[in-house]
């Protein structure tokens, strides 16, 4: 574990047009689709956990990030081949549709996105707080050996980990692609950048630190949107972060982590 | 220096224990827990330890010592399965120790109290007690296995719910120890439990390996600090750059004028 992987953004590309082709091909709603694409993200998850990432465990942390870096390149040409450089989305019914609350208008693809955010993250905290499975996780996160010598099998873990993640990407990238255009090689890096921008500013390795900054970073990108300008949207959020590791260079919520 | 003249493949009557049975001698316990057969042990060209042959019988506290990098850790490396022996074999509960992860080690009943503890940092004391019971087997008894090693460790039940990194050096220990019960091991093995604590604290240790010895666990303590290791075990090993010189019980060693001039310096 410990691993910055800088091929994220491109996972949730992948789930876009998984998306767009279940719907183009076979009229599938994005919904439907997410039905499938959970599991085979998983299985894509472990077979490139197994087949790069177990390579590289004891080495300096720099080579994973090399290695989810040259994944990162190999998905956006394989993308870029398969489908061109032009930007796709998809049009769906509700894709428009809002709901009146008060006087906030909500789109409710936003909605749907926001709910399903919610579920994943009360699973993910029952699963690792609750589950045997779930502490051999947190445990092979703070001290790899310490878990091996308890008899937890670290590489199985390593798997399910990065399993989990990749799952997750593809499902936000269907779940949003109905709002948003991608196209093979730019739309990746952009989530990537944040997804690194929301983890670094909460603390590298915390996972409330990370729903904090996810938060922190929406508002500011928001807030610099409605009252500066819409152009540099993207800008104000990185702006920020520079800011804050200026004067929090471990990340708002973060703490050194003493070794024990 | 060497005190006995020793290749580890022919035990000879020089060999301390047979010279000197006093007491608790291997030979009336039955096999061995751990065998280790005249192995000679190392890295790619390197050769780090050769022919050694170590024993520990049931109920035994058996100290390894020697200096830093005179290649103790290989050998409980070896016992793990992480290395293989080039030449010899090492047997565990009578059978040969395979190729494989430290996990698989657990497995077998082996638990491991590693160097620098090892210890999950921001999880509480009873979550890494817990940990301990992860495999299915242990876990049928956590909460026995908890009471026992609370029973042994009331320092651990008042912090159980404090995270482990806000424990002092020995309590650490303590909990790396406990964590190791918690498997309901056959064998207990320790590499340099002492290490970084200050000197009031190794004692605290050493009594608490001494604890859980009584409970009758084989035990296999390696260490740089022979005297420490005489005090408490029953029989002690000396290796020095990979070869055994000295072995006996721990009571005749510190009798032993030459030995204490030579190991003790005294
Ligand atoms: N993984 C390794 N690769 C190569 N050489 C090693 C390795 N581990 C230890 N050694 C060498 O083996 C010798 C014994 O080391 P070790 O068993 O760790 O000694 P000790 O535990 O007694 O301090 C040392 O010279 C060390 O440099
Ligand atoms: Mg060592």
């Amino acid at each position: 574990m410990r691993i910055i992987n800088f091929s994220h953004g491109d996972f949730v590309v992948i789930g876009m047009y998984t998306a767009i082709v279940l719907y183009t091909q076979l009229g599938w709603d994005p919904l439907l689709s997410l039905l499938v694409a959970l599991p085979l993200g998983f299985l894509l998850g472990v077979v490139l956990e197994r087949l790069i990432l177990s390579r590289l465990v004891d080495v300096p942390e720099g080579s994973t990030l090399l290695a989810t870096l040259g994944l990162s390149l190999v998905v956006q040409n394989t993308l870029m081949l398969s489908f061109g450089a032009s930007p796709r989305s998809l049009n769906v019914a509700y894709g428009s549709a809002t709901v009146n609350l008060g006087p906030m208008t909500l789109s409710v693809i936003q909605l749907v996105a926001g709910g399903i955010v919610l579920v994943v993250i009360a699973g993910l905290y029952l699963f690792l707080n609750y589950t045997e499975r779930g502490q051999a996780v947190r445990a092979t996160s703070q001290n790899r050996l310490g878990a091996e010598l308890v008899g937890i099998n670290t590489r199985s873990v390593h798997s399910l980990v990065f399993g989990v993640g990749v799952a997750l990407s593809v499902a936000a990238g269907i779940i949003l692609i109905p709002q948003l255009f991608v196209t093979p090689v730019i739309t990746g890096p952009v989530f990537t950048l944040k997804a690194f921008v929301v983890t670094v500013l909460g603390g590298l390795g915390n996972v409330w630190g990370a729903i904090g900054g996810g938060l922190l970073l929406g508002v500011v990108e928001v807030l610099g949107a409605a009252y500066i300008s819409f152009d540099y949207r993207d800008a104000y959020g990185l702006v920020a972060f520079l800011l804050i590791l200026l004067l929090r260079p471990e990340g708002l919520f973060g703490r050194t982590v003493k070794r024990v | 220096m060497r005190d006995v003249a020793h290749d580890g493949r022919d035990r000879s009557s020089e060999d301390y224990s047979s010279e000197n049975s006093a007491g608790r001698t291997p030979a009336d316990r039955g096999d061995p827990i751990l065998q280790i057969d005249s192995v000679d042990l190392g890295y790619d060209e390197l050769l780090v330890v050769s022919g050694v042959s170590l024993e520990v019988y049931g109920g035994e506290l058996v100290g390894l010592v020697g200096g830093n990098g005179s290649g103790k850790s290989t050998i409980l490396r070896a016992v793990s399965g992480m290395i293989q022996p080039r030449a010899g074999r090492i047997l565990f509960g009578g059978r040969a120790v395979g190729k494989g992860s430290p996990h698989q080690m657990a497995e077998m009943g082996i638990a491991h109290v590693p160097m620098g503890r090892q210890l999950f940092p921001n999880m509480t004391v009873e979550q890494n007690l817990a940990l301990g019971a992860y495999l299915p087997e242990p876990r049928k008894h956590r909460a026995g296995s908890l009471a026992h090693v609370y029973d042994l460790f009331p320092d651990l039940h008042g912090k159980r719910k404090v995270v482990a990194a806000a424990l002092s050096g020995g309590q650490q220990q303590m909990i790396a120890i406990g964590r190791a019960l918690m498997l309901r091991p056959k064998l207990l093995i320790m590499d340099e439990p002492s290490l970084g604590l200050a000197p009031r604290l190794v004692k605290e240790v050493m009594q608490a390996i001494r604890l859980v010895s009584q409970t009758g666990l084989p035990i296999l303590l390696v260490e740089q600090n022979v005297k420490q290791v005489l005090q408490i075990s029953d029989r002690t090993y000396v290796l020095e750059n990979g070869k055994l010189v000295v072995e006996g019980p721990s009571k005749q060693l510190m009798g032993d004028e030459k030995i204490r001039r030579a190991y003790l310096g005294l």
